[in-house]
């Protein structure tokens, strides 16, 4: 690998640090009685409101239907997604260090492995709080499930739930390209 | 001889004529309201009004608030007045703020809203207003719209003569309407000239808000009746008018009405700190109240006051002087530049305008005119500026636009009418639908009036709206000023009297305005931060409930083992964090009031089962779609039962 690909590589890495400080989800829900907006906004190792408290509001209106609390502390994937992001990144850094290309492969494939388990979880995720409601519940509606989509918008009873990328995510997007640019540029170099 | 009933005769007609026309242009001018006025006032469902105008809830002894140009009315603030919809006055948190050295004092007469300024501008921190009949000058915070502050003022009768700001907040001043024996005693009341004596008082204002009377300076027996600060060059000086130099003490509608002049009190107010700093001051003891509501602790605090200190103006040179004014003059308003200081002489002819500097000349040069009790008295020509010539019957407050004009009501001949300052000519009048009292420009009092509308404040609107029976609603009117002549734009009814009002823009406040009170920082004795903590005490026959509110239910919703002759307090703490989602509490039998919670508040009604039974009480503000459900019961059992206490939700 040339230099070029291997300054790519590290910014690649570093990047990664930004889903540190951004969220990589978002859920905004739209209804009359919001004009200020509601929403939640998932970190990788936290979820918290949109505004303070909106964690607690939109557990106080899910009770209505019966979905379950929302309790962060209570969610692995938020205590193991650090980790498993710090590792891509020190892998992303030793493999700009050792220049080897196949490292590079590995890491953008684990990497699409890692983005699809993820997406996978958080669909799970979704549906779980979506369809596990509370049999005494105030309100029910047969046939009704409340999962926010996993990107695009839904309407569920009165909100419409918008389910979008944040930052942290376009972090990681961005990260995977420059990866692949670093991958053809170093390709280029060798026909070259 | 013909000739001469010839003359009469025409004389006749022509006053008939006039009367006919003049009738007619008031018919007419009544309903000249041109096309476009409909568009000026008109603020579209979902937006915003571009000024919060603050009334004055008179007799009532609240405030309202309401939106120009659209004088919509959405929030009542109850200050001096128990309010049950609030529970102010009635909760135990806010009882202490209603308690004056006389008692318990439910009720006042609320005169005159007054901003709190930095460098004389409105900041919009607080809005300060005098209850009248119980002296008392209470302090509203514009951050929750809530009274925050009460305080009493010793050595006073009739508190008209204020809140009047300073420039910088450093003071509130309040003088005493009525004069009366200092300390009170029980005397002769034609002994008036002997024993009676005003007050003027200078309230300080810490950073925080906090009011405490700082001094109070002895006048003679007169009836002081407004104020205004100086501000700019006059910064430093509070002016006070002052009625009845005849110390009349009874029938002074005629007593006090003829001497020719009265006065205009010029207090140089930072003499009067060097005069404080250096001891000059006597003690007198008075007892008198302080009342603060503590916003994190969501309850009032009464803390009883004695001793203030007062300045007697003939050991006080310098201290104030009298500015001959004519005639038993109503306001004194202070222009925008701080030069001129225009009086309301109720019953004169004239408005005459003082010059601040010509004073300050005229104080150097000692040109007096004799003085009474050791208080010089200035020559009328040496401190007047100009007198505003034909300015209507019974001039009395002057409002300024920040463009070079300045707006007077006049309530007999009921308009308002607009001079220019400097030249003293009168350049537009309006009439005002009817009898005006004060009226009111945005800033209309500082140095920087947002001199776009003024609001006239009506004692009498008769035929202008639906009649309700004798009792009418009294009302403000809307007028343009933006142009050269003052156009009228909407009527719109106010509760209570408003006496006077200001207006702030919209901007300035809205982004103050708070949402909630953070649960974690509710410092109540008796709050229920976590629905877990819920739970009923029994001390004796004191029985504490500790309970707590969250969409849809109130924690704990059964209560049993309450006694006939216990003594029950409802401690309801509103877990919602959530914007606009108060909690109400109501139970049957209560002799109070409801609760109104707002979010992250702590609020307590005491009740007093009389008799055993079952008792229901229920949210009272709809807060959801199972508001219906949010409901329980107390199990009231006789005395000496063996009913146990229990309590719980859900079980």
């Amino acid at each position: 690998m040339n230099s070029k690909s291997k300054i790519l590589l590290v910014i690649a890495s570093l990047l990664l640090l930004l889903t540190f400080l951004f969220p990589i989800w978002s859920i905004n829900l739209e209804a009359p009685q919001y004009p200020e907006g509601i929403g939640l906004k998932i970190w990788i190792n936290q979820i918290t409101g949109l505004k303070p408290n909106d964690l607690a509001n939109i557990n106080g209106l899910n009770h209505y239907i019966g979905m379950k609390e929302i309790v962060p502390d209570a969610i692995l994937e938020l205590k193991i997604m650090p980790f498993i992001i710090v590792f891509m990144i020190i892998f992303g850094l030793v493999t700009a260090l050792t220049g080897k290309r196949f490292l590079v492969y590995l890491w953008i494939i684990l990497f699409f492995i890692l983005a699809a388990v993820g997406l996978y979880d958080f669909y799970m995720w979704e549906y779980d709080y979506g369809h596990n409601l509370n049999p005494h519940a105030a309100i029910k509606i047969p046939g009704m499930a409340y999962q926010p989509p996993l990107i695009g918008s839904k309407m569920l009873l009165n909100f419409n739930a918008i389910s979008m990328p944040d930052i942290g995510f376009y972090a990681l997007a961005f990260a995977v390209i420059l990866a692949i640019i670093a991958i053809i540029i170093s390709k280029k170099t060798i026909s070259a | 001889m013909y000739r001469k009933y010839f003359n009469m005769i025409a004389i006749a007609l022509a006053i008939i004529a006039t009367v006919v026309i003049v009738h007619n242009g008031c018919q007419q001018s009544k309903d000249l309201v041109s096309g476009d006025v409909a568009e000026k006032v008109y603020v579209k469902p979902g937006t915003y009004d571009d000024f919060y105008l603050f009334t004055s809830g008179g007799f009532s002894g609240h405030v309202g608030v309401y939106g120009l140009p659209s004088g919509r009315l959405f929030r009542v603030i109850p200050v001096f007045s128990q309010d049950p919809e609030k529970a102010w006055g009635y909760s135990e948190e806010s009882k202490p703020m209603f308690i004056t050295s006389h008692g318990f004092v439910p009720w006042d007469d609320a005169h005159h809203p007054e901003l709190s300024q930095t460098d004389g501008v409105p900041d919009g921190r607080w809005l300060f207003i005098n209850g009248n009949n119980t002296p008392r000058v209470a302090r509203i915070d514009l951050s929750t719209f809530k009274t925050a502050e009460i305080i009493e003022i010793p050595n006073s009768a009739g508190n008209h003569g204020s809140p009047f700001i300073t420039q910088n907040s450093e003071y509130i001043v309040a003088s005493t309407r009525f004069s009366v024996p200092i300390p009170n005693k029980d005397v002769s009341l034609s002994s008036f000239k002997e024993n009676f004596k005003g007050t003027l008082s200078f309230i300080k204002i810490a950073k925080d808000g906090a009011m405490n009377i700082e001094f109070q300076i002895i006048v003679p027996g007169f009836n002081y009746d407004l104020a205004h600060g100086g501000k700019g060059p006059s910064h430093g000086w509070a002016f006070f008018t002052s009625y009845n130099t005849e110390q009349a003490n009874t029938l002074l509608e005629v007593n006090a009405s003829q001497n020719d002049k009265d006065f205009v009190a010029a207090v140089n107010w930072k003499k009067a700190e060097e005069y404080i700093k250096q001891g000059k001051y006597k003690t007198f003891s008075s007892t008198y109240f302080n009342n603060r509501f503590d916003e994190k602790k969501h309850m009032g605090i009464s803390e009883k006051r004695s001793d203030v200190k007062v300045l007697i103006p003939s050991e006080c040179p310098g201290l104030i002087y009298y500015l001959p004014t004519p005639k038993s003059p109503h306001g004194v308003d202070v222009d925008p530049t701080g030069e001129y200081i225009a009086a309301g002489g109720k019953l004169a002819a004239v408005i005459p305008v003082h010059s601040f500097s010509k004073m300050m000349k005229a104080i150097e040069n000692k040109e007096f005119d004799g003085e009474v009790d050791g208080i010089p008295v200035l020559k009328y020509e040496s401190v007047m500026a100009g007198e505003v010539k034909n300015p209507g019957l019974g001039p009395l407050h002057t409002e300024f636009d920040g463009n070079g004009y300045a707006y007077t009501s006049s309530f007999i001949s009921s308009e308002i009418v607009k001079w220019k300052i400097g030249t003293w000519e009168v350049v537009d009048r309006i009439p005002t639908y009817y009898s005006i009292g004060h009226l009111c420009i945005p800033g209309g009092d500082s140095r920087k009036p947002w001199g776009k509308y003024v609001v006239a404040l009506n004692k009498i609107t008769k035929d202008r709206y639906l009649p309700t029976g004798p009792e009418l609603t009294q009302s403000a009117q809307l007028f343009d000023i933006s142009g050269d002549k003052m156009k009228l734009l909407l009527d719109f009814p106010t509760i209570g009297e408003p006496h006077y009002a200001q207006a702030i823009p919209a901007d300035i406040l809205m982004k103050n305005s708070k949402k909630i009170f953070p649960i974690e920082e509710n410092g109540n004795p008796y709050s229920t931060k976590a629905e877990k903590d819920a739970r009923v005490e029994r001390n004796g026959n004191i029985i504490h409930v500790y309970m707590s509110t969250i969409r849809t239910h109130f924690a704990p919703d059964n209560i049993e083992g309450i006694k006939v002759g216990d003594e029950v307090y409802f401690h309801v703490t509103n877990l919602e964090q959530d914007w606009d989602i108060p909690h109400g509490f109501a139970v049957k039998g209560a002799n109070n009031s409801e609760l109104l919670i707002m979010p992250g508040a702590t609020e307590t009604l005491k009740w007093l089962p009389m008799q055993e039974g079952v008792y229901p009480f229920y949210c009272t503000d709809f807060c959801s779609a199972l508001h219906q459900e949010m409901q329980g019961y107390v199990r009231v059992s006789q005395k000496g039962s063996n009913v146990e206490l229990a309590w719980g939700t859900g079980k």
